[in-house]
């Protein structure tokens, strides 16, 4: 299949439906007493920001292996857009903890920090992207170099699972969900495993 | 700033139940945003009560959380681990007839229907502050018995320490008990003095209503000064017994969640602060107070306890 005309902007927009819904959402909770987030509506919003960063993150991932599977090359161009999509609602969910969540309360910060290894593990989780959104730029991958751009991308798998051990940190008793993503995520790290044994095998023989 | 709930939300901005009720699925759906904008508009709400009620140890700023919240947003995991999944599993759940069986170190005990386990006492309204250990916290306009009546009634034997309490075992109507979170049936206990204390209640009932499904029905207890865990819910079992008993949480994650679970800003919880509160519908959080607020009343049962020791 070739690439559908208007993909690449269909795909942003689509990706800012959640992002609009959290930011109206919210907003009218608060502001106006509604209850589009049910009635602990920054609680909600934060994981629903959340869940959706883990979203994204399995998307971006899964978009190498959809495209090696279907010869969809055209795909490997909107890997970008996902990932960046991932670190903004990555972004989201934590200013949404730190503005709205603790509200700025010092006391919480340092204790969160200290004190609660699923905070620290996500915040971690979140500034690993950081570098990765920061070089996401073609004009990046020429200026460090295609093999040091690669290297230094690996770590949204470490961004990955630490997202993951965060989400099942946090939950109290029903890891349900975190599972679901431990599964793609899995899925999607062993395709790559074999391709690279794959490969290796191929040199050697 | 305070940005509060108006006093007075139109009908018109409240979100309709059906579709409030459903949002996990439509939020799925990729037409999530448009039906949320459409929501807004959406059609009136049924007239919700009014609380009523005798205030115990309310703040001057407390007032209390309003029936859609107190009815759609509470932890029941034996209908589902999100908050708004025991409002939508639990509207078929047969409450009638409902027998209670009273057993262990008492000299009176028995099988008794609901009607008949209730009735020699007077129905009470009170409204209370609840707090729930994840950090939130309502005011809860709930109507019972005192615990002390029934327990008085059981005779209970010298020896009898603590008072054990079993929720019903149903996976067929409480779904969640098909899944292994907790060690089901949920069981919870007071120690005796606990248990007889004047605050504790055996509620039938909140907002002057018989109690909701969802809200633990047709008969739960109520601990104002403890988390809200330890109201266990729709109770079918209640025992005497010399030793403490186990409990669901504590079985579960027993270095999180303690016998006593007493509300306590000092001693926080290993994965969050309990210093401070949020009040379903009020912006900024608030600090919480020891014994969640009711410290005159219950400190002295702890008089000389380690209270980080006895969590």
């Amino acid at each position: 299949m070739r690439e559908p005309r208007g993909f690449g902007a269909a795909l942003i927009l689509a990706s800012l439906i959640p992002a609009t819904y959290a930011v109206y959402g919210l907003a009218s909770d608060i502001l106006r007493g509604t209850r589009v987030f049910g009635s602990n509506p920054i609680k909600e919003a934060e994981h629903f920001l959340g869940e959706w960063t883990l979203r994204f993150l399995v998307l971006t991932l899964a978009i190498t292996p959809v495209r090696q599977l279907f010869k969809w090359n055209w795909l490997a161009r909107h890997r970008r857009t996902l990932g960046l999509f991932s670190f903004a609602y990555g972004l989201m969910h934590w200013l949404v903890y730190i503005l709205l969540d603790i509200q700025l309360d010092p006391s919480d910060m340092v204790a969160d920090i200290i004190k609660r290894p699923y905070i620290l593990v996500g915040s971690l989780s979140l500034l690993l992207m950081l570098p990765l959104a920061l070089t996401s730029r073609k004009a990046m991958i020429a200026r460090l170099g295609g093999k040091n751009w690669n290297r230094l991308h690996k770590l949204v798998y470490v961004s990955a699972v630490l997202g993951v051990i965060h989400f099942w940190m946090s939950v109290k008793a029903d890891i349900g969900e975190p599972l679901i993503f431990a599964g793609c995520f899995a899925v999607l790290f062993a395709h790559r495993l074999w391709k690279w044994r794959a490969a290796r095998a191929a040199a050697a023989a | 700033m305070i940005i509060g709930r108006p006093k007075d939300v139109k009908s018109s901005e409240i979100t309709p139940e059906s579709l409030y009720l459903n949002r996990r699925e439509w939020l799925a759906a990729a037409g999530g945003a448009a039906a949320a904008l459409s929501a807004v508009g959406g059609s009136a709400f049924a007239q919700d009560p009014q609380p009523i009620g005798k205030p115990f140890g309310l703040q001057p700023d407390d007032k209390p959380t309003p029936w859609q919240d107190v009815t759609t947003y509470n932890n029941f995991y034996e209908f589902g681990t999100d908050k708004s999944d025991p409002a939508q599993n639990a509207r078929n759940f047969k409450t009638s007839p409902w027998t209670i069986t009273v057993d262990g170190l008492a000299g009176k005990p028995g099988k008794f229907l609901l009607e008949d386990f209730i009735k020699p006492s007077t129905v009470e309204d009170r409204i209370y502050r609840h707090r729930c250990v994840e950090a939130w916290s309502m005011v809860v306009p709930w109507r019972g018995i005192p615990l002390a009546d029934v327990i008085k009634r059981a005779e209970p034997m010298a020896n009898a320490k603590y008072v054990a309490f079993k929720t019903l075992m149903d996976p067929k109507q409480m779904p969640g008990q098909q899944l292994g979170v907790l060690d089901w049936p949920y069981t919870e206990g007071l120690r005796m003095d606990e248990a007889l204390h004047p605050l504790t209640l055996l509620a039938t009932g909140v907002y002057g209503r018989p109690m909701p499904n969802q809200n633990g029905a047709p008969i739960r207890v109520v601990v104002p000064w403890k988390y809200g865990f330890k109201g266990i819910k729709s109770i079918v079992r209640m025992t005497f017994v010399e030793k403490q008993p186990k409990t669901a949480w504590n079985v579960s994650a027993p270095q999180e969640y303690g016998f006593y679970s007493n509300v306590n800003p000092a001693v926080d919880h290993p994965r969050w602060s309990q210093a401070k509160e949020r009040r379903i519908g009020v912006f900024l959080r608030r600090p919480t107070l020891p014994f969640n607020g009711y410290a005159d009343q219950v400190a002295a049962l702890y008089a000389g306890m380690d209270l980080k020791k006895f969590y």
